[in-house]
């Protein structure tokens, strides 16, 4: 028996996947879009809006769930290309299943790929998928106190997209006590309300969108 | 179900040293963990357990975690304090301006291995 230190993070190859991907998207000139959230807070819906209303841009969604293929049928009806990842009963994806999932895709000619995480509010926040940048979603009816129950989640995140604005008038949700207690944590992240269902706000998400893979082009370009 | 993707990716690691050294067999494996990192210890145990004997290398390894205490810096008073106990909000002086310096680790500090 001999003793080796290693001093090694567990994840350290997951991160090293994680930067590989992030390259090879980098020169492709695509970007990737992790979106996380709690189940049922809007992730697919929201995608249904975007692919319908940026049809000048190429978009393929990455559907993980632990079973079933309901999210990846209902993307593909509106003529976006997608693959169900099965994680396999985990909690989140990581880089290599992403990897995976970005190989299989065949999505070299997508402009946006969007990665619709398990519906986990915990897990997928502590995984590095590769993704170019990371968008949480919490919707009207979970509430304002969610940034203080999950505060990785929301620190992580690049963005948060509040959904379904539509349903306000049925649930006390407090916006500017929510941003408050959001900013506490990651002063910085982009902040968006909008109801997929209406399109209210949905204008301002998807311009900031085109913004964001103009400035992952302009990286790529300049080899940061 | 986190903690067994946790045990994958150590797995990972230690499939990747093993074929670095040319390992045959790994005896223990001392595995430091924070104290915020959201790792169940016991959950954590189950799932190595469960998992070891059916990775041949790791089938009569021991694992030993060692709980790295969770501390935060203070921006407005540079103090530190125990993060467990004061969570984000500085007991010193009451300041939000806070950063978690150590306590979510998952760290492979060494292996006994053949």
């Amino acid at each position: 028996m001999k003793t080796i230190q290693l001093n090694a993070t567990v994840t350290a190859s997951n991160q090293r996947d994680a930067d590989k991907l992030r390259e090879e998207m980098r020169r492709s000139g695509t970007l990737l879009i992790n979106i996380m959230s709690g189940p049922g807070s809007g992730k697919t819906s929201l995608l249904s809006r975007l692919i319908q209303d940026m049809r000048d841009i190429k978009i393929s969604v990455m559907e993980a769930d632990i079973a079933s293929d309901v999210d990846a049928k209902r993307i593909e009806t509106l003529g976006a290309k997608s693959i169900q990842v099965h994680t396999s009963g985990m909690c989140h994806m990581d880089a290599g299943m992403t990897t995976a999932a970005w190989d299989s895709l065949d999505a070299q000619n997508s402009d946006l790929v969007f990665l619709e995480n398990v519906g986990n509010l915990i897990c997928p926040a502590e995984y590095d998928t590769g993704a170019g940048k990371k968008i949480m979603l919490l919707s009207v009816p979970e509430g304002d106190d969610k940034p203080l129950k999950y505060p990785l989640m929301f620190r992580e995140s690049d963005a948060l997209v509040i959904t379904k604005t539509d349903t306000a008038d049925y649930f006390h949700f407090d916006y500017s006590k929510c941003e408050e207690r959001v900013r506490a944590i990651h002063p910085e992240i982009k902040i968006f309300s909008v109801s997929a269902k209406t399109g209210e706000g949905m204008d301002i998400l998807e311009n900031w969108l085109r913004n964001s893979l103009m400035e992952w082009r302009q990286s790529g370009r300049k080899g940061v | 179900m986190h903690e067994m993707g946790i045990v994958l990716h150590l797995a990972k690691t230690l499939d990747e040293t093993a074929a670095e050294h040319n390992l045959s067999a790994i005896g223990k494996v001392v595995l430091q963990v924070g104290a915020v990192s959201g790792i169940m210890t016991d959950l954590f145990t189950d799932a190595w357990d469960y998992f070891k004997l059916r990775h041949p290398i790791l089938k009569d390894s021991t694992l030993v975690l060692e709980t790295i205490p969770a501390l935060t810096w203070c921006n407005s008073c540079n103090q530190t304090y125990e993060t467990v106990k004061y969570g984000k909000t500085c007991p010193h002086c009451g300041s939000g301006e806070t950063w978690l310096i150590q306590g979510n680790e998952c760290v492979i500090k060494e292996i006994e291995a053949e």
